[in-house]
């Protein structure tokens, strides 16, 4: 039931907001007919065209609601002149443009993308964030009257702005991806999975702006790291780096189709973010070991990253690979240099533990790790230093 | 749609415009005169500093009182505002991006009950 809202409630919404002209209105009444939907569907099954089910329950919503409603008199009539029609245009890309606006608040893009566009209910929303019903209601309910009241245009940016905003919606699923990618592992199988959806989200816009490289970087970017889900945790649920996963299980269709989409974009001719990430993450896929992956590109690939989007965390990340390049030393010297920047960063002391014990300096290293530890609040990442902590102390860490 | 966009800055702010030469001054008033040429502004005005402002303010029991400096307490004052007609937001962000003036720019969508 769930892929069946995720392919016919964004289309739903769209062409209601389309019709009415108001969003707040027109999202109300695509939830409540889903909330139906899912009553009776449960029921009698799921219909034989559910989209048409929708549409035509939908409408009926509309209909009793705008005769409440004098402000829509006109469009009452609009509504009930036009026929209801199956091969409307794809309107989705306005409404996920809408819903991912600068003027919303992070949190409030990816709850209402999600509503809106994805056909999420409310306590599915809840289930998904551990939050209450009440708090995502309310986060729904203020969200909407913004875009009414401020005047949050339902249209595609013009070529001007389409580069500001396109990275804005794809900043909300890259969001909504690590949310349900990072709370993975022992998690409730009846909950929905956020990764998948912004997975599914990302083919959408890759389809809707066929000539943008980024959604595919980004979809590519997702794709390598639902290939080696699999392997993230042990049989006991605890984390395990990518170093130490098991390659034979990861996916390999999944990673060549992957790679692909990476060469689809890069065929474009204009790097961005998201597509050096998928590069870097495609060097790791395709590497046969840890110690054997393509270190020299992956250096190159974080210079040309940290060129377009500058950051502390992309130069620490840039030093670990650098390691294998230069080895520990010079490695040591680059994260050293970021010390300001990412004393609080967890993943820095971490780094740093790792190159002082390679470099023979126990103590400082062990002084590192417990930093990391006290750091991060994360229950499977401090199992992880936890063991190492353990391995620090009794014996020396080999690499890899 | 109707938007009020506030022009504020911060004493920082403040400081780099009083540290202006006249020529740079000068060009940056006649940009900010070319901005306000846009036939969709409706209206406008630069306001002397946050430091001449006089606040009167109603009690719980509904007496005025009168205390000096602006209501705002923090770092950012006001320095002026207009009142612009656009289709919808996006045209007031664009607006907003081009003023010359630098510091800080508030939209704020007129209430529905005065938009007509």
């Amino acid at each position: 039931m769930a892929a069946v809202f995720r392919d016919e409630a964004g289309r739903l919404t769209a062409g209601l907001v389309r019709l009415l002209g108001d969003f707040d209105v027109a999202e109300e009444i695509v939830q409540d007919t889903l909330l139906l939907a899912l009553e009776r569907w449960r029921r009698d099954g799921i219909p034989d065209r559910p989209g048409a089910w929708l549409t035509t329950a939908a409408r009926r919503r509309a209909i009793d609601r705008l005769r409440r409603d004098a402000r829509f008199r006109q469009k009452l009539a609009l509504l009930e002149a036009e026929p209801a029609n199956d091969d409307e245009p794809d309107d989705r890309l306005r409404l996920i443009f809408t819903c991912c606006h600068p003027a919303l608040s992070p949190r409030a893009r990816v709850v209402l993308t999600l509503r809106a566009v994805c056909g999420f209910t409310t306590a599915e929303i809840a289930g998904a964030f551990l939050l209450s019903e009440a708090a995502v209601s309310q986060q729904i309910h203020r969200a909407r009257r913004k875009i009414v009241q401020a005047g949050i245009p339902y249209r595609v940016p013009g070529p001007g702005e389409l580069a500001d905003r396109l990275d804005a919606v794809l900043a909300v699923l890259y969001l909504m991806f690590n949310e349900g990618y990072l709370s993975r592992g022992g998690g409730d199988p009846a909950r929905r999975d956020l990764a998948e959806d912004a997975a599914w989200l990302a083919t959408l816009l890759t389809r809707l702006l066929p000539a943008e490289p980024e959604p595919l970087g980004l979809l590519a970017l997702m794709r390598l790291h639902l290939a080696r889900a699999a392997t993230r945790f042990d049989a006991a649920g605890d984390l395990v780096l990518i170093a130490d996963q098991d390659r034979s299980r990861w996916d390999g269709v999944a990673i060549a189709a992957a790679i692909r989409l990476v060469e689809r974009a890069g065929a474009m001719r204009r790097p961005g973010p998201y597509q050096l990430q998928a590069a870097i993450a495609a060097c790791h896929a395709e590497a046969p070991s840890w110690a054997d992956t393509d270190w020299p590109q992956i250096v190159v690939l974080y210079d040309l990253l940290l060129r377009i989007s500058p950051s502390p965390v992309v130069r620490l990340n840039r030093a670990v690979a650098l390691r294998w390049v230069a080895g520990s030393a010079a490695a040591l010297a680059e994260v050293d240099a970021l010390s300001c920047a990412l004393d609080g960063y967890h993943l820095f002391h971490a780094a740093r533990a790792e190159l002082l014990q390679e470099l023979g300096r126990p103590d400082e290293a062990r002084t590192a790790e417990e930093r990391a530890l006290s750091l991060t609040a994360n229950r499977a990442e401090r199992a992880l230093l936890e063991r190492r902590l353990g391995g620090a102390v009794s014996s020396p860490a080999s690499p890899g | 749609m109707k938007y009020v966009l506030l022009f504020c800055g911060t004493e920082d702010d403040a400081r780099q415009y009083s540290s202006m030469s006249k020529a740079d001054l000068d060009d940056q008033l006649a940009r900010v005169g070319v901005w306000f040429s846009d036939p969709r502004i409706r209206g406008g005005q630069r306001l002397q500093p946050g430091s001449t402002a006089t606040t009167v303010r109603f009690g719980a029991n509904g007496d005025p009182l009168v205390t000096d400096g602006p209501f705002i307490e923090g770092k950012e004052d006001i320095g002026g505002w207009a009142i612009i007609e656009v289709d919808h937001l996006d045209d007031a962000l664009a607006m907003a991006k081009s003023w010359p003036a630098r510091g800080v720019v508030e939209i704020r969508p007129i209430h529905e009950s005065e938009q007509g």
